[in-house]
């Protein structure tokens, strides 16, 4: 009986598992072979499984939008530089509030669960941001968004549950200052939980459209994200309508065109998304841990 | 000696009195930013009961009582806005225990690596930008060239421009949601079980449980605090459908089920420049949601003993 129960069980989740990671494949693959297949066999619908027509057109004529590459520079310089300001904000905050004996602890926590609650809308902040001075800057980008409360909760249980008490403790009667342990002690031991908040900071800047879209017009500061907004979901790059007064060699040309512009979409998705898929499986094996601490003790 | 030692502690307390201030250092720069960042808009929010004039500034405006207030709730749409937004919320809430069975289900793999390997690529689409994921969801469901029209035609199927029809919406946005987030969300229940201690999974094999007992009496109740958890800060959030995502997959064919409270907002907010107005929505969504919030919490606290609180 207990074989029996045992076996349908397996058998239901290999199946399971088999198909969510179809499902969770399928779509990247698609968008890989598309990339490389000849434009007209994708615009008709012949590209399921396998490419068609190998060419790297699609990847040629990316690469040559002026506008990909200022994208692909702002978005750089905003993740590294936002990133680096985020964890400067955020980690030694954790460090303050892991400490038991702080007084004023409870205070300063609510200070900052409470804005997880509250929020000023969209209107209020963006008319602060505009009086800060902060609409349409080259640094706007970098400055705005450094700050999640949540990981802030993430770094902090760390701090409390993996580093022992009798460490500053030891520290402290050696004569460490506060700004000793700190720097000495916590920062050194942190690393894992760095690598953590550092890559979900980053990936949230690599991503982030709607930033962009409200505090920036100036298209030179636009980062890769809106660019691809304007291209992919807008369609802004879509070949004008094709006049038919002009010769066969032209129209085809034309189409041509309309269709390379189509799979460029393809390459466009995996180039931008490149970047944080290299990335996020080195930091893979913290996130359990990171993510029970911080969520279980919210 | 032992005076030595108290005042030894004494010493080591004055030590850290006298250090204490560095402490108050470290945390600064956060509560500055959060103090610009945040605490300044909710300040901002009195627009919502002014009449805004930006040449008058914040402070200098005129009030204007709920007028803003009455303006939305009598607004024709204000209730397909609000269908809409709780239709799309409460879908997405029916999905959650995806994230759940996925979990116990993996929890069921035996060879680590086979699980690491899952687990890596189920959180993938997780780093993928919503601009990303919205424009794979419009190329594949593409009427001509999409991929979910050619496999439905492969199977002789009728094609479809699936983003024009308005009630498809909410499928296309909660399904593609599970497909990029399934992986992530898992990950806290997953930490949740590796708490499940083997001893008791073991007694209870010797005493003849099959896996499905196990993952009955054991599993689930062990991860059930984590459950709830996530379920009162998932109600907490039922009216704040994201912007982002809704705003890309929007269509002017679909916007009968599209136009939610937060892209309402921007549209009469940003667009428009309404400023009071849109201040007064966003208002009134935040106030709902910290309503809603509280009240699931107390509930969850009487009935579960569990709360974020």
């Amino acid at each position: 009986m207990r074989k029996y129960s045992d076996t349908i069980l397996k058998i239901v989740l290999v199946a399971v598992m088999a198909l969510i990671v179809i499902v969770t494949v399928y779509p990247l693959y698609f968008s890989v072979i598309a990339s490389f297949s000849e434009p007209s066999e994708v615009v008709a619908g012949r590209v399921t499984f396998v490419a068609k027509g190998f060419t790297t057109e699609a990847y040629q004529n990316a690469l040559n939008q002026s506008e990909i590459w200022v994208g692909f520079r702002n978005s750089m310089i905003y993740t590294l530089l936002g990133t680096l300001l985020s964890l400067c904000l955020t980690v030694p905050a954790a460090y303050v509030l892991s400490k038991k004996q702080l007084k004023g602890r409870s205070v300063l926590s609510w200070y900052f669960v409470l804005i997880m609650y509250l929020s000023g809308g969209l209107v209020p902040t963006y008319l602060i941001m505009k009086n800060l001075g902060l609409l349409n800057k080259s640094y706007s980008l970098i400055v705005i968004g450094s700050f999640s409360v949540y990981n802030m909760v993430v770094c902090r249980v760390y701090f409390e549950s993996s580093i022992p008490e009798e460490l500053y403790e030891s520290a402290r009667i050696d004569g460490c200052s506060e700004f000793g342990q700190f720097f000495k002690i916590a920062l050194p031991l942190s690393t894992p939980i760095m690598a953590v908040i550092g890559l979900f900071y980053a990936s949230a800047r690599w991503n982030d459209y709607f930033n962009a879209m409200i505090y920036l017009s100036n298209s030179d500061l636009f980062p890769l994200q809106l660019v691809l907004r304007n291209i992919l979901i807008q369609n802004q790059m879509a070949a004008a309508a094709i006049d038919p007064t002009l010769d066969p060699e032209a129209v085809y040309a034309l189409t041509r065109r309309a269709y390379l512009a189509e799979t460029m979409k393809y390459s466009l998705i995996l180039i931008s998304s490149a970047p944080m898929l290299i990335l996020y499986p080195f930091v893979q094996k913290y996130f359990v841990k990171g993510m029970m601490i911080g969520a279980v003790k919210g | 000696m032992q005076t030595d030692l108290r005042s030894a502690g004494r010493r080591t307390r004055m030590k850290w009195l006298k250090n204490g201030w560095q402490l108050y250092v470290l945390i600064l720069p956060a509560v500055i930013y959060v103090f610009l960042m945040n605490y300044l808009p909710l300040f901002g929010v009195q627009i919502a009961f002014k009449d805004y004039r930006p040449s008058k500034g914040i402070l200098g405006s005129s009030w204007a009582g709920l007028k803003y207030f009455r303006q939305f709730i009598n607004y024709p749409n204000f209730g397909l806005i609000i269908t809409n937004t709780l239709r799309i919320s409460l879908y997405t809430l029916l999905t959650f225990p995806c994230a759940v069975i996925f979990a116990l289900l993996l929890n069921e793999i035996q060879h680590t690596g086979v699980k690491k390997t899952i687990q890596m690529i189920t959180y993938a689409p997780h780093f993928l930008s919503t601009v990303v994921v919205c424009s794979m969801v419009l190329l594949f469901l593409r009427k001509d060239s999409g991929v979910i029209n050619n496999l439905l035609s492969l199977l002789g199927m009728e094609r479809q421009e699936f983003i024009n029809v308005a009630s498809y919406f909410e499928d296309i946005y909660v399904w593609s949601g599970v497909w990029q987030n399934l992986g992530w969300n898992s990950i806290i229940y997953i930490s949740a079980l590796s708490s499940v201690s083997p001893d008791l999974v073991e007694a209870a094999r010797i005493d003849g449980a099959n896996r499905m007992d196990i993952i009955r009496h054991i599993n689930i109740p062990c991860i059930a605090p984590t459950i709830i958890i996530m379920l009162i800060l998932a109600c907490g959030s039922i009216l704040s459908v994201g912007f982002e995502k809704t705003f890309l997959l929007q269509k002017s064919l679909n916007l009968s089920r599209s136009q939610i409270i937060s892209t309402y907002t921007y549209e009469v907010g940003l667009k428009n420049s309404q400023y009071s107005y849109s201040a007064a929505i966003g208002l009134f969504n935040t106030v709902v949601n910290f309503i809603l919030l509280i009240l699931v919490n107390g509930v969850a606290r009487r009935v579960s003993s569990i709360s974020i609180w």
